[in-house]
């Protein structure tokens, strides 16, 4: 082959140019991509507001709340990689457990012997540990495992919330005594002496007015992380492992007992779960169960009201294997319908899962509802290692804006774990699967230091990060995000748990010219706590939905109330709620700016 | 990867029955990878997509073509450039599209520009994925750990893959690697402290099976003589070890990036003072 003559020699410059322009390309569009992210997040507050119309400012320590996460320190055969596999734990939800009207939050611990704390809302800006006095605080005592997350719900319907505590251990629940007090009733309801968990959710799935108890297993429930018998505790798959923890179904029989039905009611799975949500993603009148899984594909399982049908393939959700470690339902679109998000693992250059956002596909619904992952066109795509994710107006513009906290392991700022890790994890499952055959962590990270989210929600179907812009500028290793109007103000704050980190309290200031209404529901032929009732409002001509739950995220719950913005100068129509039971109830031209405390009509 | 052609004259066409079972070599080795593709996507699902699979081939064949056309005033046989495009839908992670259009590009386009004495120097799509990962690695990662851990397919992978190398005469070079790889591995874990298991381990993942029958068994990227050949692989072997104490993720790329290259380079280097000094004594 000659290329001799003039116009080849010609053509072969223009091909060498094209080719060093095609090389520099990747570089153009980070440079372009990187300008863009500096100038969101240089902005002093005024401008913030005008640009955003909120600004985050944490305030924890001036909130009274000094809380700060221990992780476990499990066997010592698994000492050199320690930091992997006690690297869950931090956990936050947010409740009115004494009725005051004022949210609290209940934040775990998990090293042995540490204590929990219930932080009392006093109402003035501040909080108060009470969780001591209330018998809620020593709950990781030696031979009990240590807390891992936790979900409220009324279980026995007397109206006050009560305590489901998720272990990698003794799993507990604490009878709520009228907010004066807990008492243990774990025995009296049948729970099982151990499991590893790091889900759980309250949610009626058979709708006959008591709320009932899903448990998603990670580590197998008969190993006790303290005292291993062997080392072959670990995944025997990055993607596709299947020898991780049991999932539990605890069907509430009333009078505080509860019957296990998972094997009966058709969920039998024993991937690693992380998360769960359960909301009507098809309009059935039941919860349908979300399941994140970490090492495999997500699970979706369609509920009939007495069984489960699993059909994470059928839909779209279930087919490429990730990292799943979150499960939040948003309207992003406001067109009553949910998009589900999970989150995944991105590390440049290493591996790029990319988080999921399902979107159900146009034209499908029912039973016969699709999903795409929209998460790139939508711009939610990429966020580090992520872990915990939740769905709430925090600027009230009336769409669904989405924080997204991060970060894996921070040690050694300046040495990674990642080579090792990427070693091993592609490796075959008999390697992979036992902890004597990864590499000693020896003080280094693995996706440490991250910047966190906030993904703006243009309401046109782009999500723009202003999370440096408007105040979130911690790196903390972060795990379960919780949004609630702490301060009964009309906005949504957030708060973060972080393992090994402190609880963060971020107080959320919002530009007054944009409006919300808040539903507080109670369940009467329903469940009390109203989990599963939905609340579709209408206004300006667009709908939203939202819905009641009993945990979602990553081991969090946000507050049981439903917070909606509106945007500017808005015009109310009606907001529509449909309780568990099958009632509609439809309130016309509700108030803006009051929060409308609703019982379920007899 | 480029296509794992013949080293000698395609046989002539077989008479009655064998002419159905007898396979031209050019389409051995797409055949193959495409298998693995199916296999792998239809059991673990480790395409991002088919779109983004497909678009890769369509780059990579459309750019062959065309640069073919234009440099070489014919139309280029396509095998090559659809394992080259095929092995960047496999190996190229990315959420988005044009990661997996720019390095299928790439690729064929380092064929026909980085040419020393006619010939291409570097395995297309080891040139193509080294330069996407230094340049994009916020965009892109490889295939690593997105495919099963299990055995059982990596046994199929690695029996039919040694019968196809074989046939091709190429099995030398994957053999001479492996056995590198695992002597190197063992003498890392002794250098390091860390578990042998560890340092086996990615030869028992998806991403060497593509490099090992594929990449480094490239005839256009390979010196000729069956001892060089070996020379050559053991060289990238201990290349990737050296990379790998510097805990370099993708070590086996960048070290067949340098040393394959090089190797040619000292290949045609001695083939050009062969002819110089054949030329001199016609002279005399």
């Amino acid at each position: 082959m000659t290329m001799m003559t003039t116009g080849s020699r010609i053509a072969r410059a223009a091909l060498g140019i094209v080719f060093v322009g095609l090389l520099v390309t990747p570089l153009v569009l980070k440079r372009l991509s990187a300008r863009r992210a500096a100038d969101r997040s240089s902005a002093d507050v005024k401008t913030t507001m005008a640009r955003h119309g909120f600004y985050l400012q944490e305030v924890s320590q001036a909130a009274g709340i000094r809380f700060v996460h221990e992780a476990p320190a499990l066997d010592p055969k698994l000492e050199s990689i320690m930091p992997e596999v006690a690297s869950m734990g931090a956990s936050v939800s947010i409740v009115d457990f004494d009725r005051d009207g004022w949210s609290d939050i209940y934040v775990v611990n998990s090293a042995i012997g540490t204590r929990n704390c219930l932080y009392r809302n006093l109402g003035d800006g501040t909080f108060k540990d009470v969780a001591g006095e209330l018998g809620i605080a020593d709950v990781n005592q030696p031979g009990t495992g240590v807390s891992t997350g936790a979900v409220w719900g009324d279980y026995d319907n007397d109206g006050y919330d009560d305590l489901f505590l998720i272990k990698w251990g003794r799993p507990e629940l604490y009878h709520n005594d009228q907010g004066h007090g807990f008492t243990r009733v774990s025995e009296q309801a049948g729970l099982p002496s151990w499991i590893n968990a790091n889900t759980a959710i309250w949610f009626d799935y058979d709708g006959d007015g008591l709320l009932d108890l899903f448990v998603g297993g990670y580590y197998a429930e008969g190993i006790d992380l303290w005292h291993l018998t062997t080392t072959r505790i670990m995944p025997d798959s990055f993607e596709y492992a299947k020898n991780g923890g049991r999932k539990y179904l605890f069907h509430n029989l009333g009078h505080g007992k509860f019957e296990e039905v998972s094997e009966r009611v058709g969920i039998n799975s024993h991937r690693w779960a992380l998360a769960a949500a359960a909301a009507d993603l098809r309009g059935s009148g039941h919860p349908d169960l979300f399941i994140a899984n970490d090492y495999g594909v997500s699970e979706l399982y369609f509920n009939d009201g007495k069984r489960f049908h699993e059909v994470g393939e059928q839909t779209g959700v279930g087919f490429a294997p990730k990292s799943g470690m979150n499960a939040a339902f948003g309207d992003i679109l406001n067109q009553g319908r949910y998009a589900v998000y999970v989150s995944n693992i991105s590390e440049d250059g290493i591996l790029i899962q990319g988080n999921n956002l399902w979107v159900p596909k146009q034209g499908t619904s029912g039973d016969a509802i699709k999903y795409e992952n929209l998460a790139r066109d939508f711009g939610v795509e990429l966020g580090g290692w992520s872990f915990g994710a939740q769905f709430g107006d925090l600027n009230n513009d009336g769409t669904l804006d989405l924080y997204l906290t991060n970060g894996y392991i921070s040690l050694d700022r300046n040495r990674s774990y990642w080579y090792d890790f990427s070693k091993v994890a592609g490796g075959n499952s008999t390697i992979i699967g036992d902890a004597r055959n990864w590499p000693a962590f020896e003080g280094r990270s693995l996706s440490g230091y991250q910047s966190k989210r906030l993904w703006l929600n243009d309401g046109a179907g782009k999500f723009v990060d202003v999370a440096q812009a408007v105040g979130v500028n911690d790196t903390y290793d972060g795990r379960a995000v919780a949004l609630a109007d702490l301060w009964n103000r009309g906005v949504l704050d957030v708060v973060v748990a972080n393992q090994k980190g402190p609880l963060l309290v971020y107080k959320n200031t919002v530009t007054p010219e944009n409006e919300w209404i808040e539903f507080e529901l109670e369940g009467t032929a329903t469940n009390r706590s109203a989990i599963g009732a939905q609340v579709t409002m209408y206004w300006n001509g667009q709908q939203q939905v939202q819905e009641v739950s009993g945990g979602s995220g990553f081991a969090s719950q946000n507050q049981r109330r439903l917070h909606f913005g509106l945007g500017k100068y808005p015009q109310m129509e009606r907001a529509i709620i449909r309780w568990p039971s099958g009632k509609l109830q439809t309130i016309d031209k509700p108030a803006a700016g009051q929060l409308h405390k609703i019982k379920e009509p007899a | 990867m480029s296509q794992t052609a013949h080293l000698t004259p395609p046989p002539a066409a077989p008479a009655g029955w064998k002419h159905f079972i007898s396979l031209d070599n050019r389409y051995v080795a797409p055949i193959f990878i495409t298998c693995i593709l199916l296999m792998g996507h239809l059991s673990f699902g480790i395409l991002e997509s088919y779109q983004r699979t497909l678009l890769a081939i369509v780059v990579s064949i459309a750019t062959e073509l065309a640069l073919g056309r234009i440099f070489f005033h014919k139309w280029v046989h396509p095998a090559s450039a659809y394992i080259s495009g095929i092995s960047v839908g496999i190996l190229l992670r990315s959420p988005a599209f044009w990661p997996y259009a720019l390095c299928a590009a790439i690729s064929i386009m380092s064929k026909y520009v980085l040419r020393i004495k006619g010939r291409h120097i570097w395995n297309p799509s080891n040139f193509g994925i080294s330069a996407m990962l230094f340049l994009a690695p916020e965009t892109v990662a490889t295939l690593s750990i997105q495919w099963g851990n299990y055995l059982l397919p990596m046994l199929v992978i690695w029996v039919l893959g040694s019968v196809i190398i074989w046939r091709l005469r190429r099995f030398h070079i994957t053999f001479t690697y492996v056995v590198s790889f695992i002597a190197f591995a063992f003498l890392r874990s002794l250098i390091t402290g860390s578990p042998w298991q560890s340092e086996i381990a990615p030869i028992t993942g998806p991403m060497y099976q593509l490099f090992i029958f594929f990449m480094i068994t490239d005839p256009k990227t390979t010196v000729r003589s069956k001892t060089g050949q070996c020379v050559v692989v053991f060289l990238v072997a201990l290349a990737e070890m050296i990379m790998r104490m510097y805990q370099i993720v993708y070590a086996p790329f960048y070290a067949l990036f340098i040393v394959g290259p090089t190797a040619m380079l000292i290949e045609i280097w001695l083939d050009s003072r062969r002819a110089s000094s054949e030329k001199l004594a016609v002279a005399h």
